[in-house]
């Protein structure tokens, strides 16, 4: 048995994970694929500039590429201040949240789990609806407070720290004597999402007018994108990319469990919390500066799981590509569907194909259970 | 009952008392003042009945508790002054029980134990693809190499884990009953490669083993737990008699001796 082995292990190496060819092939693949949907949805739009304009454009502006004018003034305002921002967002959001579901799911070893759910979207949802609603309530305050924030508005601030502070609240309650268990976490992220979700509740039954903006926020739109929200998000979200990607190893290992992870000699309790925080990092700043788009972070990580395999080493710089690919699209076609949000796109194109792909595989290879 | 330490203990355990906190703010008393030295490249059966702390023990030696009083040293130095990581090149755990996770290939799963020697961001050294290697064929598992590790049957997830603890390339190797849920070819196999590898790679071994026969086959030296303590340590034919193991399992045995003068236990039902 051992004889018959031996060709495929001297031919093939046992370690050192995913071949360099099969790295390439995924990771350069999404990178193209990125580049070219981000082209594909600046020139599209409700005013149409043609793909060798779009791509003149950026690299004239972005690239410095000494290039002629041959379009239109306007085609440049329009592609410069509001698409390129759009997408841009459209692309950090879709990275963002792909990556910190697929952390997710590895960290709390559940497939059920999303970048939101130890009270990421709750909390951040309370504090941009707080943001919405107070301007109408207390507008001298509102005003002051937003404007002092180098013009990013109040509500993604707000958002964006409710988040953060959700999840610390949600890691202080569920830390007993002996360290965080899994289950403990969720179950105290539901109950402070429940009480959260109370407030929200009540907010909008209170807020009369604002009812649609509020609605449009919690569905998820990327609307209102621009380069100050960006300005304010990309540092945030690049650093917790860095963060996290470096510590793929330490993900693989936690998958063994906490006793085997910490006789591989990981701090468990430590580097769950950084796991936490950097993810949770990522997924506030991209929800304050585009609501809470479902389905992304959920789905993103399992597709790029059933094709590629479970290896972090791989899935995390894969997730970042693919997932900002697609958000990319479905912001492109929540765009032409005459600006619906884009949590409806995601949704519509994402599950039947992640059905699809549950159907057809070999076997379903999930997150491991606990 | 004091220890001498001596020049060539690899981890010692002195005076150690545990206890699990219990969530009505009670304490489960586990250990009581255990004394118990290992030498280097000794190869060590720990038998007791359940819940006498076998298991409590060995997370205590890699450091994962840390006892309420007294003090593990290990190469000379108290484990709380090791860092987790420098330790973990040194101690390696081989558990009980371990879900391996779904979609890993042996190989892949193996390079894991090579975690606390990670010299490279995102690839592997020579090193560790030797270490790897040797790993997977001393443990008899090559030929799994390519595998998933969730497809695999008992004894060959039995070999896997043993090859994950090799790669760690451990000195001091603590097993947690590694023939749980085997059959007894798949049991002699696993101890029988155990045995070999202490004497290839100057492994010191400590195994937590329910079957008394089975342990006083194996090891040259018997740990027997007992109420919080040491209730007897030695070579097994002094230690394992029909009056021990009536004192400490509660089970009446009768004694038989085999042509070679080894003892064999007997159970009468």
């Amino acid at each position: 048995m051992r004889a018959a082995a031996a060709p495929s292990v001297t031919t093939r190496p046992l370690i050192g994970g995913p071949t360099l060819t099969r790295a390439a092939l995924v990771l350069g693949g999404g990178t193209l694929l990125l580049g070219v949907v981000v082209v594909v949805a600046v020139a599209m739009g409700s005013v149409g500039v043609g793909l060798g304009d779009t791509a003149a454009i950026l690299g004239r502006r972005l690239l410095g590429l000494p290039l002629t004018e041959s379009w239109a003034p306007s085609a440049e305002t329009i592609i410069f201040e509001l698409r390129l921002p759009r997408v841009l967002t459209a692309m950090l959001v879709g990275g963002g949240l792909a990556l910190a579901g697929t952390v997710f799911q590895a960290l709390l070893r559940n497939p059920l789990a999303d970048p939101y759910v130890i009270g990421t979207a709750a909390g951040a949802s309370l504090g941009a609806v707080l943001g919405i609603v107070a301007p109408l309530l207390l507008p001298g305050l509102a005003i002051g407070a937003a404007s002092a924030w180098l013009g990013l508005g109040i509500v993604q601030l707000l958002a964006f720290v409710g988040g953060l502070g959700t999840v610390l609240l949600v890691y202080a309650v569920a830390r007993g004597t002996g360290g965080t268990p899994v289950v403990t976490l969720l179950l105290v992220g539901y109950a402070i999402s429940s009480i959260l979700a109370a407030g929200i509740a009540l907010l909008m039954f209170a807020s009369g007018r604002a009812l649609g903006a509020i609605f449009g926020w919690l569905m998820g739109s990327l609307t209102g994108a621009s380069w100050v929200d960006l300005a304010f998000a990309a540092p945030l979200l690049a650093l917790s990319f860095i963060f996290l990607l470096a510590r793929w190893r330490r993900l693989n290992v936690l998958l063994l469990g906490d006793a085997q992870a910490s006789h591989l000699g990981v701090e468990v309790e430590r580097e769950k919390l950084g796991l936490t925080m950097l993810a949770t990092l990522a997924t506030s700043a991209a929800v304050a500066i585009s609501g809470t788009i479902g389905f992304v972070g959920l789905v993103v990580p399992h597709l790029l799981r059933l094709v590629i395999g479970p290896d972090h080493r791989l899935l995390l710089p894969a997730s970042l590509l693919f997932g900002a690919a697609l958000l990319v699209v479905a912001d492109l076609g929540a765009r032409l569907a005459g600006g619906i949000p884009v949590g409806i796109i995601t949704a519509l194109i994402g599950a039947p194909f992640f059905i699809w792909l549950l159907r057809r595989s070999r076997a379903i290879r999930p997150v491991p259970s606990p | 009952m004091s220890v001498v330490v001596r020049a060539e203990s690899l981890a010692t355990v002195e005076d150690v008392w545990f206890a699990y906190p219990l969530p009505d703010n009670g304490r489960r008393e586990v250990l009581r003042g255990l004394n118990l030295h290992l030498l280097r490249g000794e190869l060590v059966a720990l038998v007791g009945t359940n819940g006498s702390g076998k298991t409590t023990l060995l997370r205590l030696l890699a450091g994962v508790l840390r006892p309420d009083t007294g003090i593990i040293r290990f190469d000379g130095r108290a484990l709380g002054d090791w860092r987790r990581l420098d330790l973990a090149r040194r101690v390696t755990v081989l558990p009980q029980q371990l879900d391996l996770p779904v979609g890993f290939r042996v190989a892949e799963l193996v390079e894991m134990g090579r975690a606390p020697h990670a010299q490279r961001l995102f690839g592997a050294t020579q090193a560790d693809e030797r270490a790897v290697a040797r790993a997977l064929a001393d443990a008899d598992a090559l030929d799994l190499a390519h595998r998933y590790g969730d497809e695999l049957s008992g004894g060959e997830r039995q070999r896997v884990l043993v090859a994950m603890a090799l790669a760690q390339e451990p000195t001091l190797l603590l097993m947690d009953e590694p023939t749980l849920h085997l059959d007894l070819a798949h049991q002699v196999a696993v101890l029988a490669t155990i045995r070999r590898l202490r004497a290839q790679r100057g492994l010191t071994v400590l195994a937590v083993l329910h079957d008394l026969n089975l342990a006083a086959a194996f090891a040259p030296r018997i740990v027997v737990l007992d109420d919080g303590g040491v209730g007897a340590d030695g070579p097994p034919d002094e230690v394992l008699t029909p009056a021990l193991v009536e004192r400490v399992f509660g089970v009446t045995v009768d004694e038989a001796r085999l042509e070679d003068g080894s003892r064999h236990l007997a159970l009468r039902l």
